[in-house]
């Protein structure tokens, strides 16, 4: 789960962690009062979206005037942005975040992430501030410094201040900079947080060491522990077909291709969104239904599928392993009996009693297109999707 | 002929009484696995499925002789039974579990590093549908029908791909030694590359098929040991052409957040490593076949 830069401050600032004086707004007009309360001359309007690089897709301005900043808010509010990280669709803003100005003397990156390799944590720090980490991996590799932590003891302060004067911090600014780092990781730990993000982290020209900007993703796993962070959700920032999906327990992914896929099984669902790509077309979404193929469950699947006004064909590929083809075939008809589907379906079935459950569908009388390979069942679903259908 | 689980192996259902723990243990039964008890804790004494129950792994152990267990408790208390496990003397866990919080995993991790080599537990999973060595013993949630017995390992992430590719090998005449789910955490108990390595190991494994996917260094891991360390030959999928960077394609660990984490780049890494490439997901038994077919 994504949290906003405004929440992700909030939740820092309870650990320790320095931010400048920051006002979440709805309008121009408390844009200007904040802009004026701050008593900042320079302040920055923050585009509030779930995603990075918001700067240069022009989310965050700076302000030095009431007329500045009202025309500012004025053009960001109700407007999709679109950051290379939101899809050409960009997200749209509801709320700006308004935050004093601050005297700049370097920019630093800072971040503690998942370490896939080591299965552990790893703080993640660059001298280069300002600069996406894929970019500083690329451009400037030997800049980045890790240090990876052991869950048993946590982040200890030699650690701490081995990142501090790797990164060059002064001696005046070790000590505040062992505390940042600590109270970042213990955020990270204490909340299940996936990921914390800080980039910049600024070292001011009166030596100070502030949070710019904050970005922190949830572990969804986690959040039955964390009531408190659940409730930081923003729902308008998501699909909603995604949101619909998580509703109903269903792994939906929007993607924008024609072809509507329903699948049991991630693995599954990949490999026959590739199949469909491989023979000429493109997927519209993932969607795993997991077991049970109940013909509710189908039906709902449907209807979140086809919400998708580009789905012009439809492929469902189960493998029926402890259920059984029969059984899923009952639960399609039934599903089919509510749901006017208005495109091509394609369906293969495959495991335990795949000659009934296939027999079941051909008796239906239903428009059904059935495939034997995946292979099959792909290429009969990019046809159809292009009008050539059997 | 298999690695981690035989007709033998004395098994032990942790969530023995509940709904899930109850149906695939009866399944588990029903293929031949060795089933000796469960564990829930507070119903020890009692007995269901006219097994033993027991209050903890230590005390299942020493009645039984158990030395695997498989996972079925709830995600919110699934990592303190596997730590459990590791304690109670049990070698091989099998977690199927999904939905545990990665840092329950990491935390798992570094418990089982306390114990030395002799008696230190494999776990394989979370979220993932168990291992199988056909003809012999199934632990895990599969439909145990669909594998054939024989001479090719299998490791992969994914349940029912695992599936598909099991009954195309199947309906080639491939048969499989053992297949092992590793799952689709991040944080999971055994790697492709650790499987890897009990298969090059196993005098009853000739080749190995490894279902992959996007997301993680563990493809690449296991390209290197396979370039590196087998003298058996290997084939490879990598499923998620199609995933966005940056979308979670329903396994926790099936994101693209880096650099060689795609399926484009995984194949890539696998084909410099001289894997044989499982070219779409309709090939997994015609690329095993011609593999085998040169041995």
């Amino acid at each position: 789960m994504h949290i906003h830069e405004y929440q992700a401050k909030e939740v820092l600032a309870n650990y320790g962690i320095q931010i400048q004086p920051g006002t979440l707004v709805y309008s121009p007009d408390q844009a200007v009062a904040a802009y004026n309360s701050q008593g900042s001359a320079v302040c920055a309007v923050k585009a509030q979206i779930h995603s990075g690089a918001r700067g240069k897709a022009g989310g965050i301005r700076l302000c030095r005037s009431n007329d500045e900043v009202r025309r500012a808010a004025d053009e960001m509010l109700g407007e999709k942005l679109v950051t290379h990280q939101t899809g050409s669709s960009g997200k749209l803003v509801q709320k700006l975040y308004v935050e004093a100005g601050v005297d700049i003397d370097r920019e630093i990156y800072l971040a503690f992430v998942l370490d896939r390799a080591k299965q552990r944590h790893v703080a993640v720090a660059s001298a280069e501030g300002g600069m996406e980490i894929e970019q500083l991996a690329q451009e400037k590799p030997e800049s980045i410094l890790r240090i990876s932590i052991d869950p048993a003891s946590g982040m200890r302060h030699f650690q701490a201040q081995e990142l501090a004067f790797g990164l060059g911090l002064g001696s005046d600014l070790v000590k505040q900079a062992v505390s940042t780092f600590r109270g970042l990781y213990k955020a990270m730990i204490e909340l299940d947080a996936s990921m914390v993000e800080i980039n910049p982290l600024v070292v001011t020209r009166d030596r100070r060491l502030i949070a710019l900007d904050a970005k922190m993703e949830f572990d969804d796993n986690a959040l039955f522990r964390h009531r408190e962070v659940a409730e930081l959700r923003d729902m308008s920032q998501e699909d909603p077909r995604e949101t619909a999906a998580s509703d109903h327990d269903l792994s939906y992914v929007g993607l924008d291709g024609d072809i509507g896929c329903m699948i049991n099984g991630a693995g599954l669902a990949m490999a026959t969104m590739d199949m469909i790509k491989l023979s000429g077309g493109e997927p519209a979404n993932f969607l795993d239904i997991g077991g049970g193929a109940s013909p509710e469950r189908v039906a709902k699947a449907f209807e979140l599928v086809l919400q998708d006004g580009n789905v012009k064909a439809m492929l469902v590929n189960i493998f029926a392993g402890i259920n059984r083809c029969d059984w899923i075939a009952e639960g399609l008809i039934k599903a089919l009996g509510v749901v006017d589907l208005g495109v091509p379906l394609v369906v293969r079935l495959s495991g335990t009693n795949v000659e009934e459950g296939t027999q079941m569908l051909v008796d239906s009388g239903l428009p059904i297109i059935m495939a034997d390979t995946l292979a099959d069942a792909a290429q009969k679903a990019v046809a159809a999707a292009q009008g050539q259908g059997e | 002929m298999s690695i981690l689980i035989n007709k033998d192996t004395k098994i032990l259902i942790q969530g023995f009484t509940g709904r899930i723990g109850t149906f695939h243990a009866k399944e588990m039964l029903e293929y031949g696995s060795n089933v000796v008890g469960g564990v829930t804790p507070g119903k020890g004494g009692q007995a269901h499925l006219n097994l033993p129950v027991f209050n903890t792994i230590k005390e299942a152990v020493d009645a039984t002789g158990a030395t695997a267990s498989i996972v079925f408790v709830p995600a919110m208390a699934a990592a303190d039974s596997i730590m459990e496990a590791a304690d109670g003397g049990i070698k091989y866990c099998v977690a199927i579990t999904d939905g545990i919080p990665a840092q329950d995993m990491i935390r798992v991790k570094r418990f089982m590093l306390r114990y030395p080599k002799e008696r230190k537990m494999i776990l394989t999973g979370p979220n993932c549908a168990g291992s199988i060595t056909p003809g012999e013993a199934m632990l895990g949630i599969m439909p145990g029908h669909i594998y054939g017995p024989g001479r090719v390992g299998v490791v992969g992430r994914s349940g029912t791909l695992g599936y598909e590719a099991a009954s195309q090998m199947k309906a080639e005449g491939i048969g499989i030694s053992t297949s092992i789910g590793i799952g689709g955490d991040p944080i999971n108990g055994s790697s492709h590359r650790d499987i890897l390595e009990l298969f090059e190991q196993d005098p009853d494994t000739d080749a190995v098929m490894i279902i992959g996917e996007i997301g993680g260094p563990q493809e690449a891991e296991a390209a290197a040991f396979a370039r590196d360390h087998m003298t058996k030959p290997v084939a490879a999928y990598v499923a998620g052409l199609t995933a966005p960077k940056g979308r979670r394609m329903g396994h926790a660990g099936a994101i693209i957040s880096g650099k060689g984490e795609s399926a484009s780049e995984k194949v890539e890494i696998f084909k410099e490593a001289g894997v044989a490439i499982v070219p779409n997901p309709s090939e997994f038994g015609t690329t095993m076949k011609d593999v085998v077919s040169k041995l």
